[in-house]
């Protein structure tokens, strides 16, 4: 389908009523998704959102369970699910690596061993409408990590900028359904589709950064996890959470439970393991108490125990936040690179 | 500044060629432009990847904390003052250190420069004396530095080092009637409810990702108040009160002991601006003691010493 983008906004207005949407708005110096409101201008020509949009089917704090402690309470000591929204909402405007990243995770929460209710419940009621990155960042490596600039893993819809059209594709039945609501519209011509090929092919060449990481399948783990790069890797580290908080890949969460007086919520957080914390025993014992041990597990994770246990390639999208918003420049093209090469 | 290079690296070479340092700590350039990486070099063959610009914003002293052996690093005002701290408050020895000065010319602000590039993305940065020629695709823009500098630069009055044993380059003059804390009083005239409001919406973005913490030199301690679990402290989640607690807490310890080097605001990565939390401290310090921190080693930092016999009531 081509929109106007005028008509594309007016049907997303429309749209509202019934689904919650999720889409690309300034705030200060950076872009957030946003309920679209009247507050909520989308910025099509955004590049990316500063936060990865993980938190809108996994919050950074999420309610789990509620209990009382109170004796005379019948429910004492019992925990009961918190209660929870799954509106159908629609994300509008993800870049294909952000989308990308939800199949990557994926594999953690809803797999045939396990599943996690919330993020199924949340991710299933999500709908994925991608923009194709025209201009991909001098950061991005989405190529090189089983993506592209238009890449659909993970889409329902992936829409083209054509200047003052935006082409529609649905890619799956779920993006068929998000199109057959949408007011206005025409059929797309084969001008139009062309058009659309051709800006894929040119912003495909557009992406520079590539990383090798063919060998890290066959690298030793022991060995790699010995390698003597390590100390020099993480010299410059602050072991702060910026790349794991940042990271639309990273799921890792902490379960605490807050109470104040006889009323308690079990509550689940996200949780980084650049953090002490992290692995603190209830021993006190702290099995990666340094923080050569720490970094050492951030890129082993992604680029070596992942690709073993999943078979699924690395566990990055090729976002580039980390690349660019690391306060000391650690830059996990050059870590991958060092354990490919290894 | 960015003929400073050069002198860091033949100085850098030379100490490590004479044994007189066991790993020297400076800069390398990044991978992405206004972020550099910083490194500690061993090999006196590796001297040639160390680099200056005006984008080398982090405060080195972070890597000194209970580093042993003997030690080169390079140190311009801020970054020299948390020196002498770190040497007041024993996490590092001043015969361990060979400290190279640099008298520093402002660091430059990176939001800033994106902001002047009208949020396009920068490919390359580079630095010509005062100016910033800012490229990117499709577009070339020349602004001028001063424009771009880092706030607490533009409010800098301790550009060169306090504390050297050999400089770079002759000291830089000294900036002079800065009104250092016209931000502070702003918010000092501010009701309570307004200076409340103020503080939740700057923090309202806050991730927790501790970012300004780690990036601080004065945070070393062992285990923060925030990482404890026996007691918890405060709360883990992203709740607004719990995240009000870490901000005004972290800013609290660094009572009599902040530099303003700009660390914390430089890293953070949803550009929270931690430093109005630290330079109402910084303030009264001044003004109540009349201490700015880490200028001598001569002398006991405001907040941890006393007299006997000192004319306020409060400790007798």
């Amino acid at each position: 389908m081509l929109f106007t983008k005028d008509d594309w906004g007016k049907a997303l207005e429309e749209l509202r009523k019934s689904t919650r949407i999720l889409v690309p708005v300034k705030e200060g110096d950076l872009h957030t998704f946003q309920p679209l409101a009247e507050k909520g201008i989308p910025d099509w020509n955004y590049q990316n959102t500063r936060m990865s949009p993980k938190a809108l089917v996994y919050p950074q704090s999420e309610r789990m369970f509620e209990y009382s402690l109170g004796e005379g309470d019948a429910n004492a000591h019992v925990l009961k699910e918190s209660s929870k929204e799954y509106k159908p909402q629609a994300v509008v405007g993800i870049r294909p690596c952000d989308a990308h990243a939800f199949q990557i995770v994926k594999l953690n929460f809803d797999n045939p061993e396990f599943k996690d209710p919330w993020w199924v419940k949340r991710h299933d009621s999500t709908t994925f409408v991608g923009l194709g990155c025209n201009e991909p960042c001098s950061t991005c490596f989405c190529t090189s990590v089983g993506g592209g600039p238009f890449g659909k893993k993970g889409l329902d819809v992936i829409l083209h900028d054509l200047g003052s059209r935006f082409l529609a594709t649905s890619l799956t039945a779920k993006g068929e359904g998000f199109l057959a609501g949408l007011k206005g519209g025409q059929k797309a011509g084969e001008k139009d589709i062309a058009e659309a090929q051709e800006m894929e092919e040119w912003a495909g060449q557009k992406i520079s950064g590539k990383i090798p990481t063919r060998q890290l399948k066959d690298k030793v783990v022991n060995q790699l996890f010995n390698a003597p790069f390590w100390e020099e890797v993480a010299f410059s580290c602050i072991n702060c959470g910026t790349c794991t908080f940042l990271c639309p890949t990273c799921w890792c969460f902490d379960i605490q439970d807050e109470v104040l007086g006889k009323e308690g919520d079990r509550i689940r957080n996200w949780d980084s393991c650049m953090f002490p914390l992290f692995t603190l025993h209830g021993s006190g014992h702290n099995p990666r108490d340094k923080k050569t041990q720490r970094v050492r597990q951030r890129f082993m994770h992604k680029l070596k125990y992942y690709v073993d246990k999943y078979g699924n390639g690395v566990q990055c999208s090729g976002c580039g936040r980390c690349v660019r918003y690391c306060p000391v420049n650690i830059d996990i093209r050059q870590v991958c690179e060092l354990m490919n090469n290894y | 500044m960015l003929e400073y290079t050069e002198k860091i690296r033949e100085t850098a070479r030379k100490l490590l060629e004479e044994g007189k340092v066991e790993a020297f700590i400076g800069y390398t350039k990044g991978t992405v432009p206004m972020m550099n990486h910083p490194v500690v070099i061993r090999d006196p063959g590796k001297a040639d990847i160390l680099h200056w610009d005006s984008n080398c914003a982090l405060n080195l002293c972070n890597y000194l904390t209970k580093m042993k052996g003997k030690i080169g690093i390079i140190a311009n005002g801020c970054n020299s003052r948390n020196i002498v701290t770190h040497i007041l408050e024993n996490q590092v020895s001043r015969d361990q250190l060979y400290i190279v000065g640099i008298p520093c010319k402002g660091m430059v602000d990176h939001r800033a420069v994106k902001r002047a590039a009208g949020n396009r993305e920068p490919e390359e940065v580079i630095e010509e004396g005062d100016t910033i020629v800012v490229k990117g695709r499709g577009f070339e823009e020349t602004i001028k530095k001063k424009d771009v500098m880092q706030r607490n630069c533009l409010v800098c009055t301790h550009r060169n080092p306090v504390i050297y044993d050999e400089m770079v380059a002759p000291s830089v003059e000294e900036q002079k009637e800065v009104d250092q804390f016209k931000d502070v009083q702003m918010i000092e005239e501010m009701t309570s409810e307004k200076k409340w409001n103020f503080f939740t919406r700057a923090i309202s973005k806050c991730i927790r990702c501790y970012a300004c913490r780690n990036a601080c030199p004065l945070c070393y301690c062992p285990t923060c108040f925030v990482d404890e679990s026996r007691p918890q402290w405060v709360g883990k989640s992203s709740d607004p009160i719990d995240t009000m607690t870490f901000h005004i807490l972290r800013a609290y310890h660094c009572a009599g002991r902040c530099t303003d080097c700009g660390a914390c605001e430089r890293v953070c990565p949803v550009g929270i601006p931690m430093r109005q939390f630290t330079k109402k401290l910084n303030k009264d310090a001044l003004e109540l003691f009349s201490w700015e921190a880490g200028l001598t080693l001569d002398q006991r930092p405001a907040l941890d010493t006393y007299r006997p016999n000192d004319y306020n009531d409060f400790v007798r």
